[in-house]
């Protein structure tokens, strides 16, 4: 049977850090960084003795994505123990959230393949703890536990497997990601981990409603291994199938380098988890008042931010879709917007120069080293004609390198356009002795043989002069 | 008369009246420790040079005319479950047998702000696991009365430091009768308070929907003043209660007049020794003639409780005990050449029987597949339990009980029969799965002159008619006065 006679069935589990000051259950600082073991405290190291202390701000920011992901909130809920050993986890359990999440039954909607919306529901959202880390020695003598990041509070957020491809896999992730950005729950770099997936691969004949055998990818942490890893793993699905095979419900390791996947050592399906309510902590209720108050205090999300750009700016569809995709997108845009006037230049540079420098980096909006009013203030300079569009794209790329103000890169660059009148005449009487050729091509009538005065006048003066000024005098001295 | 043998008040009143020193108090019973440690062995670690420091400390401020506190320079003894910084804390385990903790527990931290001394680390069953501190990875600790006799347990060294005078008082836990039942086999006031009255931060969890620090005293207006200071919402503790402290010495009245106490029939027949029982009549009846109303009553919850107790608390530890994996403190096996043998190993060689057995049972329990079966169900059952005590505080204001089915039984009598051991559980182990506040008090001595406690148990929070009814009680049969520790063999 051809490939185009399946269908992919993705599920994700997608864990975000929480970007609270204090970790969930004790008052270190969730920081990204710092020496191995220095923000950690008896606590979060598990010594004997030690209780969680429910961070209630982890409670609230879970509230808020649970409702900005259109889900109900349980008013009821609780914290439970996943157990299970291994270094990066000091208590030997996990506090989790088992059979009473604090979020559930949401959906989002996202951009499918064929330009129309598509509703991706989400089954739960819960809080949890994350673990410490295993720093590997490279010389093989051991293992090194950092707890930095033990009780880092993050949500996991279960969708349902509504998804169908890897590209509406990439589309829902950065939907959410958009949307927790916004809200501003989590930073959501998925560099530094504090955004990732756990992802759910099945394949069906088209057609059919059962679900096929699915495997699981964990700790996934860019959009395009996940790209990758979804279209490889549905592929190898697929001719496991077509040759006779079954799948094997298995964790598989998604290989970055060999662009393969590779089932795990470590069975961790074979785990019993032995889930049970916390004694330590006390059960979660939240008043109607309580959850209420969050609503009114979300602000404004990417679907309504995007319709007031349109509306108030002329957007293009696409332009307010890219602009409004990342919250690190649109604060640089309404920054730059008010400083410069100029939205549809600020919304060009982002989606083109800007997204293609990113890309090129293999980074994302989170990484935008300069700020909206640096943009804003570059879109200014052209726009006064203290530079050229070239010089700008130069200036963009020095932003990238080494931030600072526009105006005074172009000024220790000595980028200042020249439209000084008698500077701009003097290189323009110079090109035309030099040039007898073009001076008689155009007295012959051919008006092309301008364009290439002006051209050669640009390379003289490096880009800098005035390009309308320049052909202005050079019609009026060939006229002459 | 030995400075080591007053009750901690009446050596406030004579620090108050400047007759002695924190010095003379500390080194009287430094001297009595090491008079009795041998045949005791109440102590897992002895802080004798930080206590004189302590001591000789506060008497010289106290000879600058500074005002003394009023707890002051009395001398402590610390079950070694409690976490001290800079002093081992063990746990009486293998696994912990170096480990120094690097905070304090709660309570420690409100001994140390009263300028309590502390003597030392008590013996324990190993992780508060038993009833008869023979599962002590070091020794086990003798009772007292009897020194083939065990003091009872978890918290036998506690009990057995206070009825040997080798230390003022201490503190224990009680996660289903480690306070009560030692301070019964050792003719001592032991309290466990109503969950949530105590912090439990910094106790080295056992079962932490069970486990409570209390006081074990050689009176009743001790155990007041003790838990006095230990009392208190605690913010590292979300389980520990925000209510308004009380003065549990203004309730050292004696009057119990009108007092109603229910006299459960189910706590006085089988498997009850005929002298326990005895005592607990004659307990009753001395209720009844100091103006209280006696009843008999129906409380049939002790198989149940039995079981709900050893599923929910082996649930609990067998998740509690994941942390000591020799990964970052405590024992570590030699014998590894991967991760899981790390693991294994290590809890293998760290953990004594007592432990191990309740961490299997405890992770079968919570399985998946047995978990709605026992677990789940134990949590309903222990509803059922609460319930029937509700039921019964409409009634009465008190429930007594006997504390212990017997008095002190030999040393090695049950150590091989863990289902006898468990049985001596029976009485104290509804009160912990109810959360209620219970104390055993000395009533009497049976024929062969071991200590018999009876058990009071009362409403959550209102451990003041406890004291009430304790107070009275002890000033009239005044067991201390009576009968003393004999350390015999």
């Amino acid at each position: 049977m051809p490939r185009e006679d399946y269908e992919t069935v993705i599920g994700l589990e997608v864990h975000c850090e929480l970007s609270t000051k204090t970790k969930i259950f004790c008052s270190c600082p969730t920081e990204f960084g710092g020496e191995p073991n220095t923000h950690c405290c008896p606590i979060c190291m598990a010594m004997p003795g030690t209780l969680p202390v429910l961070n209630e701000k982890v409670v609230e920011y879970a509230v808020k994505a649970g409702l900005a992901t259109n889900c109900k909130i349980a008013q009821n809920s609780k914290n439970d123990r996943k157990n299970y050993f291994y270094p990066d986890l000091p208590k030997a359990y996990q506090i989790s959230q088992y059979d009473m999440p604090l979020c559930y039954e949401g959906k989002v909607e996202i951009d499918a393949e064929n330009g129309e919306k598509k509703t991706i529901r989400i089954t739960r959202i819960h809080i949890e703890e994350d673990a410490g880390k295993l720093n590997h020695d490279e010389y093989g003598r051991g293992s090194f536990v950092d707890l930095n990041r033990a009780g880092v509070p993050l949500i996991e957020v279960v969708s349902e497997p509504d998804l169908r491809s890897a590209e509406e896999a990439e589309s829902y992730l950065r939907k959410l990601k958009a949307i927790f950005e916004y809200i501003q729950v989590s930073d959501c770099k998925m560099q530094e981990g504090s955004l990732r997936a756990d992802v759910n691969v099945s394949v069906r004949k088209k057609g059919t409603t059962e679900f096929g055998t699915r495997t699981e990818m964990k700790n996934m942490n860019s959009f395009r291994s996940i790209v990758r890893a979804i279209k490889y793993e549905a592929d190898r699905q697929i001719e496991e199938i077509e040759n006779g095979n079954k799948i094997t419900q298995e964790t598989l390791r998604w290989d970055d380098i060999s662009g393969k996947t590779f089932p795990m050592r470590d069975k961790e399906d074979a785990q019993d988890y032995r889930y049970f309510p916390d004694p330590d902590l006390v059960a979660i209720k939240l008043s109607d008042e309580y959850i209420e108050n969050i609503k009114k205090e979300l602000p404004e999300l990417p679907e309504i931010k995007k319709a007031r750009y349109i509306k108030d700016f002329e957007l293009s569809e696409k332009a307010a879709n890219f602009v409004t995709s990342s919250k690190y997108y649109s604060d640089i845009f309404d920054v730059a917007t008010e400083k410069s006037n100029n939205p549809k230049a600020v919304s060009n540079w982002l989606m083109s120069d800007i997204a293609r420098i990113l890309n090129e980096k293999e980074e994302e909006a989170d990484k935008i080293p300069f700020t909206g009013e640096d943009l804003g203030e570059l879109v200014q300079l052209i726009d006064k004609g203290t530079i050229s569009n070239s010089i700008g794209k130069k200036v963009l790329d020095e932003l990238f390198e080494n931030p600072k103000s526009p105006s005074k890169i172009i000024e220790e660059k000595g980028w200042v356009q020249i439209s000084d009148e008698g500077a701009i005449k003097e290189v323009v009487l110079r090109i035309i002795e030099n040039n007898p050729q073009s001076v008689a091509d155009y007295k012959a009538g051919k008006d092309k043989a301008v364009g290439f005065l002006v051209g050669q006048a640009m390379k003289e003066t490096k880009g800098k002069a005035n390009p309308q000024m320049l052909n202005q005098m050079f019609i009026e001295e060939l006229k002459k | 008369m030995e400075l080591y043998e007053f009750t901690v008040h009446e050596l406030i009143e004579k620090l108050d009246k400047k007759e002695i020193t924190s010095s003379q108090i500390t080194e009287s019973y430094l001297k009595r420790i090491k008079e009795k440690e041998k045949d005791v062995q109440a102590f897992v670690t002895i802080t004798e040079d930080s206590a004189k420091e302590k001591a000789s400390e506060i008497d010289e401020k106290i000879k600058r005319g500074e005002k003394r506190e009023k707890l002051e320079g009395i001398p402590i003894g610390l079950k070694d479950n409690l976490c001290t910084k800079g002093v081992k804390t063990t746990c009486s385990s293998k696994m912990l047998e170096n480990f120094v903790s690097p905070y304090d527990a709660t309570v420690i931290k409100k001994i140390n702000e009263e300028k309590m001394i502390s003597l030392g680390k008590l013996n324990m069953d190993e992780f508060a696991m038993g009833g008869s501190t023979e599962y002590s990875y070091f020794h086990p600790t003798h009772n007292p009365w009897n020194l083939n006799r065990v003091p009872g347990g978890s918290s036998g060294g506690s009990a057995a430091a206070v009825a040997a005078n080798m230390v003022p008082w201490a503190l224990g836990s009680d996660t289903g009768g480690s306070i009560r039942q030692p301070s019964s086999l050792c003719g001592v006031v032991g309290l466990k308070p109503t969950y949530g009255l105590v912090s439990r931060y910094g106790l080295v969890a056992f079962a932490s929907s069970l486990d409570q620090i209390g006081p074990i005293t050689k009176d009743v207006e001790d155990n007041a003043i003790l838990l006095n200071i230990i009392t208190g919402h605690d913010e590292k503790d979300t389980t520990s209660v925000k209510r308004e402290k009380v003065d549990y010495t203004k309730s050292l009245v004696k009057d119990v007049n009108g007092l109603k106490i229910g006299l459960p029939k189910e706590f006085i027949g089988d498997g009850i020794d005929e002298e326990v029982k005895n005592a607990l009549l004659e307990t009753a009846k001395i209720y009844e003639s100091l103006g209280a109303k006696v009843e008999e009553c129906s409380l049939d919850i002790g198989k149940q409780a039995l079981a709900v107790y050893y599923i929910i608390a082996c649930a609990e530890a067998s998740s509690n005990l994941g942390r000591f994996d020799g990964i970052r403190y405590g024992y570590r096996t030699e014998k590894f050449d991967n991760l899981r043998e790390i693991y294994i190993n290590s809890r293998t060689e760290g953990f004594g029987p007592e432990v191990k057995r309740r961490i299997i049972l405890g992770t079968y329990v919570l399985s998946s597949g047995y978990y709605d079966a026992y677990y789940k169900k134990a949590q309903k059952v222990r509803t059922v339990i609460r319930n029937e005590y509700q039921r019964l505080f409409e009634k009465y204001d008190l429930i007594l009980t006997p504390t212990s089915p017997t008095v002190a039984f030999g040393i090695g009598e049950k150590s091989n029969n863990p289902l006898q051991m468990y049985l001596a559980d029976i009485c104290t182990v509804p009160v912990n799965i109810a959360g209620l506040p219970g104390m055993s008090i000395p009533a009497t001595v049976n024929s062969e002159g071991m200590p018999i406690g009876i058990q009071l148990v009362a409403k959550h929070f209102d451990e003041e008619t406890i004291f009430r009814a304790a107070y009275t009680f002890e000033q009239k049969v005044k067991f201390r006065e009576k009968y003393q520790p004999k350390f015999k063999n």
